[in-house]
């Protein structure tokens, strides 16, 4: 009797102890976790979640977009984008002059800059930048499209630099090319080979980069002498999230205080939050999907396995009037988008186009089964159309399934088009398996999607008859589209500088791809993003009003944001929340265990008897 | 011991030829959305050694691993070995971890069912380890995030951080190990929880295969006390499925617990495994195919090793 009650007795302290060691996990961390946890060390800290891993944090390799905004802020430019126009506006040239011809281009460089190694900054780092890309093909990896054109840049003196032209190019204002120190630069062996990772980073924008741990985070320091004048706060840090609804909820805690790339029901649940304001920016992207119109090399062999109606523009206007782009806008992307007009997203003004009256191709089944009907696609037995050639209308569709709004749209394009008598199958798929059918021509319909930056050429570019491949494979192609008229638009765009002159010819090369209807567009998704308001007092959005956060032209963003004075950063190496969180979850364990030792004991206890 | 070479040689092999079947163009990946020139794919195809045809990048390959050079990643540009050195003690830390915990808690519930067949605590430790072992990882890890980290919206304070493995700016050792062991908590939580029934229903069920055994009537006959049948007689013997088991597991602890990994952005080698494929960057996920493969081969073979010293039965 006795050696059963021992035991019993000694157990319920313990129990006590597991249950206080729950309630200590659950009460004990104090409610103002937000705010303080984002400080680390002292100061002011603005923390931003990111997601993609840097692949060079040297601006000659750098192609992702986390690099090169990162290159953004701890490099200045010859020229930058005005926050609220796009306007190019000064930056290291405080001003510029071209020549008659367009064809030398003289920079003023600003006079007092200086790297953040206290060395001074010229105009001769600025001509070593461009001539080693010139000359060094490695040092041309990433940025080498900016100067392929460039005959020769000089610094007569410490204040001039002149780019001399082959031909004129339109983008002598955007230049998107970090100027290097070349006192570190010049003794690299090998660009290739080098990713600028001694820290901190020597450059000259208005951060410096001082800590990098690959995929977890990375921090830089505001530059207190960056001549526009400092950043509002004092240190910057991404900090890695692979899953992006962990993301939000580090944004609910407060330990990150902005979260870009939100879905529609991650932003619509963000709405009630006080302390979360969301950012629903005009989409610089555009959602659509190409048309096979008969894949062939730039030596015109054909290739590929594209379904022969889809050369018919009839066929392929027919399945523009088949969807029903409001109804994406709604149901795909929660009212977070835009229907899609040209190629170009409406958040460029200048450039955005829309087709007249007679010309457009809305939504309207009847109009196309009409379309359809009098170009001799009758419909069979099982209501699929044939073409007059005798082939079935059975289109293979080739989707992200990466991306949820592709498929849904997809999904949508496969009801929609049964209704004219089109048989879609829909093939939901790998991007990676994307891009080898698009390469190799394998596809009807395949889906797109392009970020669109303030100067067009780029996504005009990849539709122009250049872009075929010399051979089957890879191509620079979005689309195996090939038109004379558009082409010899692309040519003369690119060399006109008056911009209301250019803008009417990226109008009239929208209506071309518009006519085609093989590259179509159906959406120009918003951007969405939200910050803790009770950490960020004020950040400049780009353009204003209507614009993004994120992926700025520019460093406006971060730069402008200045932090809540009344946020109590305590500046603590860990976190109190951190200490008691521990102490909660080893105070659990040891008591389950100690718990679990003395049911054993008491259990053999009374087996004994 | 010559199997295990032999293995491994093979893995080498279609380490090469397997990934290759991968659709995507790496260079294509790459410069995704960028304005690139032609001259610039063609550079990028060069100092990705693609530019060769693929006998020649076969024999680079071979030659690269007689000389222990993995090669060097497409999307990190860095040497693949040194991505891997990296990424390793973070996943042998957390997968680590949590596979050593998970055992010792599932033999000794295992144990524990299995010594009190039927009774109330049999049914339950067994059910709630079947119904964990069947909850998604990803989902139980998002949960946990929500209740622990989101604090449920702001219902619950914020106890546990979101995710990483260490907060940017903690310096010092103490506070350094504090604070990662405050990031591990949520993951190693979510990877027990979800992996210990296997233990547990192993240890379980060998244990009642040797519960009717003479040697046990005799030892009780002997007067030994039940804990001590246990003990000395019955576990010893059932406990050499549960380490093959261990062992087992224990290999596939480099290769990560790729979706613990993920919701929780620890940066292991499951998450570099996985961000390897998506490029796809060749270098690194044939390294890390090689790499996980030959720590699989290897504590198979420790586990053949260790047998003989656990059974006596094994040794001849």
């Amino acid at each position: 009797m006795l050696l059963r009650q021992v035991p019993s007795r000694r157990r319920t302290p313990r129990r006590l102890t597991a249950v206080a060691a729950i309630a200590a996990l659950v009460l004990a961390a104090p409610p103002a976790a937000a705010g303080a946890d984002t400080a680390g060390g002292s100061g002011s800290t603005l923390t931003v979640a990111a997601s993609q891993p840097v692949d060079s944090l040297s601006p000659f390799l750098a192609q992702r977009a986390i690099s090169t905004n990162i290159h953004r802020l701890i490099y200045d430019f010859l020229t930058n984008y005005d926050a609220e126009t796009n306007e190019p506006i000064p930056a290291l040239a405080e001003s510029w002059e071209a020549s008659d011809d367009q064809l030398t281009w003289t920079y003023t460089i600003r006079d007092g800059l200086e790297w953040s190694d206290g060395e001074p900054l010229t105009a001769d780092d600025v001509a070593w930048t461009f001539t080693t890309m010139m000359e060094d093909e490695a040092a041309a990896t990433a940025n080498g499209n900016f100067v392929a054109n460039f005959e020769q840049v000089t610094a007569p003196d410490e204040h001039t630099v002149v780019i001399e032209l082959r031909e004129p190019q339109a983008t002598m204002l955007a230049l998107d090319v970090p100027i290097l120190p070349r006192h570190v630069w010049e003794d690299v062996d090998d660009y290739a080979e080098f990713n600028n990772d001694d820290l901190p980073i020597v450059g000259s924008g208005p951060f410096v980069l001082t800590e990098h741990r690959p995929n977890q985070s990375i921090t830089l320091e505001a530059n207190e002498n960056y001549w526009r004048g400092a950043p509002g706060f004092e240190r910057l840090v991404f900090t890695y999230y692979n899953d992006q609804d962990a993301m939000v909820e580090a944004l609910r805690s407060g330990e990150v205080s902005f979260v870009p790339d939100l879905t529609p029901a991650q932003a619509d649940s963000l709405e009630g939050n006080d302390a979360v304001t969301v950012n629903a920016a005009d989409g610089k992207r555009f959602n659509g999907f190409t048309i096979n119109p008969g894949a062939r090399t730039a030596d015109g062999d054909e290739f590929g396995d594209g379904h022969p109606a889809l050369q018919d523009r009839v066929v392929r206007q027919a399945i523009m009037r088949a969807i029903d782009k409001d109804a994406l806008v709604e149901t795909v992307h929660g009212g977070y988008a835009e229907a899609a007009e040209g190629y170009i997203p409406a958040r460029y003004s200048d450039y955005y186009w829309a087709p007249e009256d007679g010309d457009r191709l809305d939504f309207d089944p009847d109009a196309a089964n009409e379309m359809l009907d009098e170009a001799g696609y009758e419909r069979g037995d099982d209501g699929v159309r044939v073409s007059p050639d005798g082939d079935p209308l059975t289109f293979r569709m080739f989707v992200h399934n990466d991306r949820p709004a592709f498929v849904q749209t997809g999904q949508f394009m496969e009801e929609w088009l049964a209704d004219i008598g089109i048989e879609v199958e829909g093939n939901y798929v790998d991007p990676n398996q994307i891009t080898d059918r698009l390469n190799n021509g394998e596809y009807d319909l395949i889906f797109t999607s392009w970020n669109v930056n303030p100067d067009p050429d780029f996504v005009l570019g990849i539709h122009t008859c250049d872009a075929l491949p010399e051979q089957p494979g890879t191509m620079r192609s979005d689309s195996f589209f090939c038109d004379e008229r558009y082409d010899e638009l692309y040519d003369q765009q690119i060399q006109e500088y008056d911009p209301a002159r250019r803008a009417e010819i990226v109008r009239e090369m929208q209506q071309i791809l518009y006519d085609e209807a093989v590259v179509n567009v159906l959406t120009y998704p918003d951007m969405l993003e939200a910050y803790r308001s009770d950490q960020i007092a004020d950040i400049q959005v780009q353009p204003e009003p209507g614009g993004n956060i994120w992926n700025q032209d520019g460093y406006w963003s971060w730069w402008s944001a200045t932090p809540v004075e009344a946020a109590g950063g305590d500046g603590g190496g860990v976190p109190v929340t951190a200490i008691v969180g521990i102490a909660a979850a080893v105070l659990v364990l040891g008591g389950g265990i100690g718990f679990l030792v003395l049911r054993r004991r008491s259990a053999t206890a009374e087996d004994r008897e | 011991m010559l199997g295990s070479v032999v293995s491994l040689l093979a893995v080498m092999l279609t380490g090469f030829f397997l990934f290759r079947i991968l659709p995507g163009d790496p260079v294509r990946t790459m410069t995704q959305g960028r304005a690139v020139t032609v001259e610039q794919l063609a550079e990028l195809r060069r100092q990705f050694g693609l530019d060769k045809p693929l006998p020649q990048q076969f024999l680079d390959y071979c030659l690269g691993l007689l000389r222990f050079d993995l090669g060097t990643s497409f999307q990190y540009r860095a040497p693949v070995a040194e991505l891997i050195a990296e990424r390793l003690w973070p996943t042998v830390l957390l997968v680590g971890t949590g596979t050593v915990i998970a055992a010792m808690l599932g033999l000794w519930l295992g144990t524990r069912a299995a010594w009190r067949r039927g009774s109330v605590t049999d049914r339950l430790s067994t059910g709630v380890a079947l119904t964990l072992w069947s909850v998604p990882t990803f989902w139980l890890g998002l949960i946990l995030i929500v209740v622990f980290a989101g604090g449920l919206g702001g219902v619950l304070p914020h106890l546990f951080p979101t995710g990483g493995m260490a907060s940017p700016g903690v310096t010092g050792f103490l506070p350094g190990v504090l604070d990662v062991a405050h990031h591990m908590v949520l993951p190693v939580t979510t990877m027990v929880a979800v992996v210990y029934a296997q233990y547990l229903l192993i240890m379980r069920s060998s244990l009642l295969d040797e519960m009717g055994g003479d040697y046990l009537v005799t030892a009780r006959a002997k007067g030994l006390r039940d804990a001590l049948v246990l003990r000395r007689h019955a576990v010893p013997n059932a406990l050499l499925p549960t380490v093959t088991l261990i062992f087992l597991n224990l290999g596939g602890v480099v290769a990560g617990a790729i979706l613990v990994e993920a919701v929780f952005s620890w940066p292991g080698l499951g998450m570099l495994f996985y961000e390897a494929l998506r490029v796809p960057d060749l270098p690194l996920v044939q390294g890390l195919f090689i790499f996980f493969s030959a720590s699989v081969i290897f504590m198979n073979l420790l586990a053949d090793l260790v047998y003989p010293l656990l059974d006596p039965r094994v040794r001849t």
